[in-house]
């Protein structure tokens, strides 16, 4: 490895995602997210920080749905970082964009200023069904009611992963950090990595010509690129 | 011509507007009651807020910003009122404008203390709102100035600070008068308050030109504060939102529901108050003008922000568009339109019903129909996303209505306490040649 700093990306191609949802109850389980209610459901306040996107092309009954899992972006020219007064979110030295939950007072400014909608708010202090809570990820913070969060790329396993290479001795092998999606998707849809790393299957992918980003016109310089093919 | 109320001699207008401070009736009293009543179940409603959390009300993804961020921009809209009526109207020495300036000064003082609670309500964490002032703290932070809330922040601080001092200055002389006759503890606050004014000329000078001078930076202060509350919209990439058009755009709604407010302020106060012959039907009917004037401005810039968006026909914004004006929020469109355009232009448009009710008639309906206009602006561009799966629809709950509504009342009641204690028209404006009195 030539490079000194990581810069984490993820790719998913859309050709291979049956949406079969997956990834939402692995992220559910390892982030800590609380589950919702039909009631809750109905009123818009659930929060899954992967969704499953569906677009439907032709009429009925020749249907094709196409899926689409959209989580945050972790855009380099992010539009929710500038607006939020309390530098609640910001951006890792390894091109992350992180929330900081204890500096969060919940302006919702962030999330009008997502293009992709991808922020959650906690309406409530969050409450799980016996016996769920004791199944929370202990490297995963509960987060109180007021403030935003998002998908973190599952920094307590990139953090795990740099830390395990470092105790032995050894630099960070490609695939070695898999957030809960990646791990969790059946079928290998998704691939996570440095693209800061020319060799590393995820730039490959990024380099790939099914390559997009999504609402890349607006210039937010997504790190998640969706594969497809072109029709 | 002189204007009605200089017609009058002195002694009789100071008699009659001093007359309602020392009078408590007990309709007065009920009135205040009811008002303090009707504030105290929003402060409940906002206690139940921030012990369940931000779930009750009717917020959700995609629609972050709802009822309080148009109570917000509404009430700030309203402070318009004082500081460019009485300070343009100063500014251009319009005699008429004498049994006018003070109401419109005071609205404006209690616009903004009510607007500027309305972001802390419609924090996640209310109780944290402090974090967002810029003073040394153990988190080593300084707040994110990049950030349109830190901009706004510092103008509504800058305005309401202004706005205390632009009511205060003339109050000054009709507070050292009020001191000299009165009950004990009234003596005491106005004679504290006058600041020992004792009417020399170096004090009238002074006066006059501390006037000017807040009368020229309150207008600045004005025209920029109600720019930087478009821009907390403006500047985020939303579709409908990103728009140029929005500063001016706010800035003249925000004189158009202000002129408004005045209106409505002093039909009441004229019935109430017993003031038939201060606040004449020429004061209405210019003010009337300025409000059909304000109206025609309203119509140009709404033709001007949706017509250019609908000829440019991009699916983004034309989705907060169809929402706008053919979908689910479309009633309130068209009602908007009807109440902000409508409705003035009838009866200020045709002299016969230019009158003093016509101008308060109209002036009521701009004021329902400028709120309706800050929600069609705040809700359809969140509930209509760039990404069409997030799309949803708003409705508000019981905790924004009552909460909404107690702001009201709350106006109604600092409006009733302020009359109590100082004149609603400023007695020393009508004294022959003040500066050479003593």
């Amino acid at each position: 490895m030539t490079h000194t700093q990581h810069r984490w990306g993820m790719a998913i191609d859309l050709d291979r995602c049956t949406g079969c949802a997956a990834c939402v109850v692995a992220c559910h389980a390892e982030n800590n997210l609380p589950v919702s209610t039909p009631e809750l459901a109905a009123e818009g306040r659930t929060a899954h920080w992967i969704r499953i996107d569906r677009y439907y092309q032709g009429e009925f009954p020749d249907v094709k749905v196409k899926y689409m899992p959209v989580l945050c972006q972790q855009c380099d020219e992010a539009p929710c970082e500038p607006v939020c007064p309390v530098y609640a979110t910001y951006h890792n030295p390894e091109g992350l964009n992180v929330q900081v939950y204890n500096r969060c007072v919940g302006t919702f400014y962030c999330a009008n200023n997502c293009p992709y909608t991808v922020r959650y708010f906690n309406w409530f202090a969050p409450q799980w069904p016996e016996p769920l809570p004791l199944q929370h990820n202990p490297d995963v913070a509960i987060r109180p009611g007021g403030v935003m969060e998002k998908c973190t790329f599952c920094i307590q396993r990139i953090k795990r992963s740099k830390e395990d290479a470092a105790q032995e001795g050894r630099p960070l092998a490609d695939g070695e950090v898999r957030p809960a999606c990646v791990q969790s998707c059946p079928a290998e849809a998704m691939v996570f990595g440095d693209l800061n790393d020319p060799e590393s299957k995820v730039s490959r992918l990024a380099g790939n010509g099914r390559a997009t980003k999504l609402l890349e016109e607006l210039g937010t310089k997504p790190k998640v690129f969706y594969l497809h093919k072109a029709t | 011509m002189a204007t009605a109320p200089d017609l009058l001699p002195y002694d009789r207008i100071r008699a009659d507007l001093f007359r309602p401070l020392s009078r408590v009736s007990r309709r007065y009293m009920l009135a205040t009651l009811i008002f303090f009543l009707v504030g105290a179940a929003g402060l409940v409603a906002w206690g139940f807020q921030l012990r369940r959390g931000m779930g009750v009300t009717g917020l959700q993804r995609p629609v972050f910003w709802g009822v309080y961020i148009v109570d917000f921009v509404f009430w700030i809209g309203i402070s318009h009122a004082g500081t460019l009526i009485s300070a343009i109207l100063r500014l251009t020495d319009a005699a008429w404008r004498k049994p006018v300036t003070r109401a419109a000064e005071a609205i404006t003082v209690f616009a903004l203390m009510i607007g500027g609670m309305f972001p802390i309500i419609h924090l996640g964490r209310a109780w944290l709102f402090y974090w967002l002032l810029p003073y040394p703290n153990s988190r080593l932070l300084w707040p994110n100035f990049r950030s349109p809330l830190l901009w706004d922040l510092t103008a509504i601080v800058t305005y309401v600070t202004g706005s205390v001092i632009y009511l205060y200055l003339p109050l000054i002389p009709d507070m050292a008068q009020l001191a000299e006759h009165n009950t004990p503890w009234r003596r005491r606050l106005y004679g504290a308050l006058s600041l020992g004014w004792t009417g020399s000329d170096r004090e009238w000078h002074a006066l006059e030109r501390a006037m000017k001078l807040m009368a020229c930076v309150i207008l600045a202060v004005a025209v920029s504060v109600h720019t930087v509350v478009a821009w907390d919209f403006a500047m985020a990439l939303a579709p409908m939102w990103h728009s140029t058009i929005f500063g001016p755009y706010f800035v003249a709604g925000a004189i158009f529901s202000g002129i408004a407010a005045l209106i409505v302020a002093m039909g009441i106060l004229r019935k109430v108050l017993h003031l038939e012959s201060y606040l004449t039907r020429r004061h209405f009917d210019r003010l009337a003008k300025l409000l059909l004037l304000m109206s025609l401005l309203w119509l140009y810039f709404t033709m001007a922000e949706n017509l250019t968006v609908w000829y440019g026909n991009e699916p983004k914004e034309m989705a907060v568009f169809g929402a706008r004006t053919r979908g689910a929020y479309a009633p309130w469109f068209w009602t908007t339109v009807f109440l902000n355009f409508v409705v003035p232009f009838v009866l200020l448009g045709i002299r016969r019903l230019r009158t003093i009710a016509g101008a308060t008639i109209a002036s009521a309906s701009v004021l329902t129909g400028m709120w309706i206009e800050r929600f069609i602006i705040v809700v359809p561009t969140l509930a209509n996303p760039r990404l069409p799966s997030a799309s949803s629809f708003y409705r508000p709950t019981w905790v924004e209505a009552a909460i909404t509504v107690a702001t009201f009342a709350a106006m109604a009641m600092l409006f009733m306490i302020f009359a109590k204690l100082f004149p609603m028209i400023a007695v020393w404006e009508f004294q022959p040649h003040p500066q050479e009195d003593d």
